[in-house]
């Protein structure tokens, strides 16, 4: 017994020796869709470090950071939301908390975690710490577009009713204001990184909406009626996500719905600026983090491919082919690198922005979502 | 030690040297929805080469790839596991009060007012068939 005991304290003293304190800032998780996993990687390394596994479904799956970069709360289409913690790499908690839902987000304070819901349509409020439901807000519609914003407030809008809800909950219950007539079938939105501008785009008219959420009481405002969705119906095989609306500079950049465009948007009257044609309809437009470029990548059946644009010229100045099913692009924070999952070549690759040379390809399962953790410090991420 | 290459900017026109490769549809357009004729050619022309790589393969369907297409592709609106999501559930337990052609139907020519697209670009009429089997019984592909 005594020897076990001395070699138990050897143990732990060496394992205490050798316990480095975990560094996260260069870490990030890949969602692994089909798996029901998350790949651990460092950024800085190109490698990846451990797989997570026991999260569920999570096709279409996407995650935010507690504000100390240890923890991931994943959100998964089967309503599971997921607390990963990535010093450890273990799941630390887990709730499945509706039947089918499509993202969340983390308030400015890191206090809570909000999951929207298409069955049942809403949006649920947990503690971050513990992962209990603190609110239950049932919208009656598929609810799309949630962001944080700040002053412990979530922004949400829904599909079917076309209303945008502002829900704060500085006063511990939540107090909702509703904005009526923001168009019809919001599909997704956005808010820029001041927190002031909340756009949605829609799918069911021609244009998308916005809202200054710096007013006391917002109002809709129309921004590109007509630029062109309704003219002439275009199949849309693929959503756009608009998560990657980075400002340019003076201007945003946006997928256009159904065209094979991206559209320049000037930041402060909300006008279009300029398009640019593109190889398909476009998926993800997402600006380097210093707006210099924007990489685009498309829907099937052209999702193979990515084109980058020069922000400037608005030209393109790159196209390449990365391979089959590219479905998400994440950039270094500083726009060094860009992180590329190809979910058919069961690859996550690594390109030079500024020579476009591939650096490192890295296994992975189906992979879809890249996040790195220093999406921790961005309001809307 | 190494010689410091010096670089003057702002004498010669083609500013920081590097001239962007010309693309031909890839000028800003402020206003002006310009390239659609050229969306329209290449989409008749993606058809063409899809069609024509399914003649080819007319009688060989690949179950693998309708599969992919329909878990993958279908799947962004209706879920991975057809479950539904934007789109309604597709499970069979839900589809049956619909027969094969309606579901053909349906794949081919989408949904008017919905989100729902016509596939009719990208899959023949055989393949369209192949996955609405596949809808209803997806035990027996």
């Amino acid at each position: 017994m005594k020897r076990f005991a001395l070699g138990l304290m050897a143990a732990l003293m060496m394992s205490a020796a050798q316990a480095e304190p975990t560094a996260t800032g260069d870490l990030g998780l890949v969602i692994e869709r089909a798996t029901g996993s998350v790949l651990l990687v460092d950024q800085s390394d190109r490698a990846a470090l451990a797989r997570i596994e026991g999260l569920g479904d999570l096709s279409h799956a996407s995650l935010v950071y507690s504000p100390d970069e240890r923890f991931a709360y994943v959100f998964g289409r089967d309503g599971g939301l997921t607390k990963v913690d990535i010093v450890t790499r273990q799941i630390a908690g887990r709730v499945v908390q509706a039947g089918n839902a499509i993202g969340g987000a983390i308030s400015d304070d890191g206090e809570l975690v909000a999951v929207s819901n298409y069955e049942p349509g809403g949006v649920r409020v947990f503690d971050a710490d513990t992962l209990e439901m603190v609110a239950d807000i049932p919208t009656g519609s598929k609810t799309i577009g949630l962001v944080d914003a700040p002053g412990r407030r979530f922004v949400f809008t829904m599909w079917d009713t076309g209303e945008t809800w502002i829900a704060d909950f500085v006063g511990g219950a939540p107090e909702i204001t509703k904005i009526e007539d923001m168009g019809r079938n919001p599909y997704d939105a956005l808010i820029t990184a001041n927190g002031r501008t909340y756009i949605t785009g829609l799918f069911g008219e021609d244009g998308l909406t916005a809202l200054d959420l710096w007013s006391d009481s917002p109002e809709p405002i129309r921004v590109l009626p007509g630029y062109g969705r309704g003219q002439e119906e275009m199949p849309v095989y693929k959503m756009p996500h608009l998560e990657g609306w980075a400002l340019t500079g003076r201007e945003f950049v946006l997928p256009a719905v159904g065209h094979p465009q991206v559209l320049w948007v000037d930041a402060e009257t909300l006008t279009e600026t300029g398009r640019t044609q593109t190889h398909g309809q476009p998926v993800f437009a997402m600006a380097r983090p210093d707006g210099r470029q924007v990489w685009v990548n498309f829907a099937h059946p052209l999702n193979d491919t990515i084109q980058v644009i020069d922000s400037v010229s608005k030209q393109i100045i790159h196209e390449f082919k990365p391979g089959p099913a590219v479905l998400h692009m994440e950039f270094t924070p500083r726009g060094h690198e860009v992180w590329i999952s190809v979910r058919d070549a069961n690859k996550v690759m690594v390109y030079d922005t500024q020579t476009f040379e591939k650096l490192r390809e890295i296994e992975a399962e189906s992979p879809s979502g890249i996040f790195f953790t220093a999406r921790a410090h961005r309001t809307g991420l | 030690m190494g010689s410091v290459a010096h670089k003057r900017l702002g004498r010669r026109p083609t500013l920081g040297g590097r001239e962007a490769p010309s693309h031909g549809e890839g000028r800003a357009l402020p206003g002006v929805a310009a390239g659609r004729s050229g969306w329209a050619a290449r989409a008749v022309l993606t058809t063409a080469l899809l069609v024509a790589t399914s003649a080819f393969a007319a009688d060989v369907l690949d179950p693998n790839a309708l599969k992919r297409l329909v878990h993958q592709d279908c799947g962004s609106c209706h879920g991975l596991t057809l479950k539904g999501g934007l789109g309604p559930d597709l499970r069979a337990q839900n589809l049956q009060h619909y027969d094969v052609d309606v579901l053909t139907g349906v794949i081919l020519d989408g949904i008017p007012d919905t989100a729902m697209p016509p596939w009719r670009p990208l899959v023949t009429e055989e393949e369209a068939e192949w996955i609405a089997h596949y809808l209803l019984e997806p035990e027996d592909q």
